[in-house]
């Protein structure tokens, strides 16, 4: 009973400093609705009739009150289209950079606390990987693999991870010297105890900030991938994807491109904004 | 033999650095008796720390390394033990209280976490039961058991050191290790620390080994003691050995930068010179650049082991043949 309690009010500790952040606060609102939309996306709009069914002659129609942010070259309602791209978008996004933390953190924060040789072996292989350019690497891989949604994944996470092994590397090296972690040992802990609840939650705050912009990064770097085909396959609708299509009628129809525009900048904000929350509602000290 | 918790026998440990190797810890023998405490008082750079962290195998390698030496930890030799069973000792046979306890605390866990983690490794009890002693620990520590939700930086100086201490003797351990517990802390919050100790101590009957510079801690805590200087143990013996029969010149100038609270506008009379660069130790006998009685045989010949007593040695050429040295010596008010 009372670790339950007291684990809980771990959580609640964080939350209530989390609320106290307006901003933060607001983030997590606007995540919270286009989450919510994701899901029900179907229910909104259907997908064969509406988001991918062509319709020539309603082609490029101004936002009015049936197609509220227009219609595309093809004739699809615009707003159907990035209620849907929701979906790919947000899922590519966070699922890429979870990738992209837990393989390169982890990889980072062994080489930080090791040391010597498995260091070097594992910054050099980092390094490799960053010598490529991210964007070069993710088609190389998305090409050897195949496109689908999975491997777009996987190609956009290990195209990130030498920054994430990076980051968490250098500040394991800082905490690791510090007084706290020879206490751990001195209390008989084991390497990988002291890795996980001493360095690794004191090494958090430069990676969250940066997993939020990572996200950001991710949802673009997909939207490069399928403009190039590599990525989502038309006609389903990604962001990116609407974005580069609607690129040749930006000039005589700019809302083609203003709402897919809008949607990656608004999930980037709000997801900085949580970020920047998250980061300051984790460290106790911040209270 | 059996009374003995911890003997160190003829350690020397080594740093490697960029300008060659430096003798830390140069043939150092103690032993602490179970359920006393040993007080060992040197200066900064004297490898008393050294030595606190080579009983729990802990010296950080690079750059340090133990040349050689025996450290036996109730009754086992603990050289050859692999680090699972060396995991076993630390916290559970051998614990350690920090000199800083704003640095030595983990500031994202919950003090209550961190009592529990010890308790957690060496009594395998759930986290709810280790939770449960962690809180018990508090209490025993004088702070209330429901703040072990709390995170450090809620704790004031004092207090973290507490906890320190619970941590420390949170898995009753059988030797505990101070290394300059209260050097941190004001005066008034020392004495609470000390006392606390003591205390504890006394209840469980753990041994002790305390790291200090301080001679009055050691007067009020220690039953023996071990001067270290420049690696060495150059004045070791029972409290009212060091301390009424003060021999080794180092140990008297010592004494000498105490206040004197008799005639308190008394001016101080600080040992001259400073600590000697560890890389670079003076040949023959190493204090004497900065001893008061310093001849020219000091400078060539290492002193050896003189014992007065079954308890008291000290090395001094003063007291071997064939030199001619004198040393005032004289003794101290415990």
């Amino acid at each position: 009973m009372e670790s339950t309690y007291k684990k809980k009010s771990q959580i609640a500790d964080v939350w209530s400093r989390f609320k106290r952040n307006k901003m933060a606060l607001a983030g997590l609102i606007v995540l919270v609705v286009m989450i919510i939309l994701a899901i029900f996306a179907d229910v909104i709009a259907d997908f064969e009739t509406e988001v991918i069914r062509q319709n020539i002659p309603n082609r490029l129609q101004t936002p009015c009150a049936q197609h509220w942010f227009g219609t595309d070259e093809f004739g699809r309602d615009i707003f159907a289209r990035i209620v849907h791209g929701t979906r790919i978008s947000l899922q590519v996004g966070v699922i890429s950079v979870g990738i992209a933390l837990i393989v390169g953190g982890f990889l980072g924060a062994i080489a930080g606390f090791y040391g010597g040789a498995i260091d070097n072996v594992i910054m050099r292989i980092m390094d490799v990987f960053l010598a490529v350019p991210g964007m070069l690497l993710a088609i190389a891989i998305v090409a050897a693999l195949g496109s689908s949604m999975t491997n777009l994944m996987v190609a956009v996470g290990i195209s990130s991870m030498p920054s994430y092994a990076r980051i968490l590397r250098a500040s394991v090296l800082s905490v690791k010297d510090m007084e706290f972690v020879e206490a751990s040992r001195a209390i008989g802990a084991k390497n990988m105890t002291i890795i996980m609840s001493h360095i690794i939650p004191n090494s958090l705050a430069p990676v969250i900030v940066q997993s939020t912009l990572g996200v950001a990064g991710a949802i673009l770097a997909t939207a490069a991938l399928s403009f190039i085909g590599l990525g989502i396959q038309p006609p389903n609708p990604e962001w990116g994807a609407m974005l580069s299509s609607g690129r040749a009628f930006m000039r005589d129809h700019p809302h083609v491109v203003l709402f897919p525009g809008l949607s990656i900048m608004l999930t980037i904000l709000v997801l900085n904004m949580i970020g920047d929350g998250l980061r300051d509602a984790l460290d106790p000290r911040l209270k | 033999m059996d009374n003995i918790q911890v003997s160190v026998e003829n350690l020397v440990v080594e740093y490697k650095t960029e300008h060659g190797n430096v003798q830390a810890v140069n043939g150092v023998n103690i032993q602490v008796k179970k359920g006393k405490t040993l007080g060992i008082v040197g200066e900064t750079g004297a490898g008393k720390t050294t030595t606190a962290l080579a009983v729990l195998r802990l010296i950080p390698n690079p750059p340090g390394i133990v040349k050689s030496g025996k450290i036996i930890v109730d009754g086992e030799d603990i050289s050859g033990k692999s680090e699972f069973e060396m995991n076993k000792i630390r916290g559970g046979i051998v614990s350690m209280i920090f000199q800083d306890p704003m640095t030595s605390l983990n500031p994202v866990l919950t003090v209550g976490d961190q009592i529990a983690e010890s308790i957690g490794i060496h009594q395998g009890l759930s986290r709810k039961e280790a939770m449960k002693k962690a809180e018990e620990m508090l209490e025993m520590v004088g702070i209330p058991g429901y703040r072990s939700g709390e995170y450090p930086h809620q704790f004031s100086g004092g207090m973290k050191q507490r906890v320190g201490i619970a941590i420390a003797l949170s898995c009753n351990p059988q030797l505990l290790i101070a290394d300059e517990p209260t050097t941190a802390l004001d005066v008034t919050i020392q004495a609470q620390v000390l006392q606390l100790m003591k205390s504890l101590r006394d209840q469980y009957g753990t041994s002790m080994i305390m790291i200090t510079h301080d001679l009055g801690i050691v007067a009020e805590v220690c039953d023996d003691v071990a001067i270290m200087y420049g690696g060495r143990i150059i004045e070791q013996g029972t409290l009212e050995d060091i301390f009424k029969k003060t021999k080794h010149p180092y140990t008297e100038g010592l004494f000498n930068s105490l206040p004197n609270l008799a005639n308190r506008t008394e001016k101080l009379k600080p040992i001259r010179g400073l600590m000697p660069d560890p890389a670079r130790l003076p040949s023959g006998c190493v204090f004497h650049p900065r001893c008061l009685y310093a001849q020219e045989i000091c400078q060539s010949r290492v002193p050896q082991r003189t014992d007065f007593s079954d308890t008291h040695m000290v090395c001094c050429l003063a007291y071997e043949e064939g030199t001619n040295i004198e040393v005032k010596g004289g003794g101290r008010i415990v």
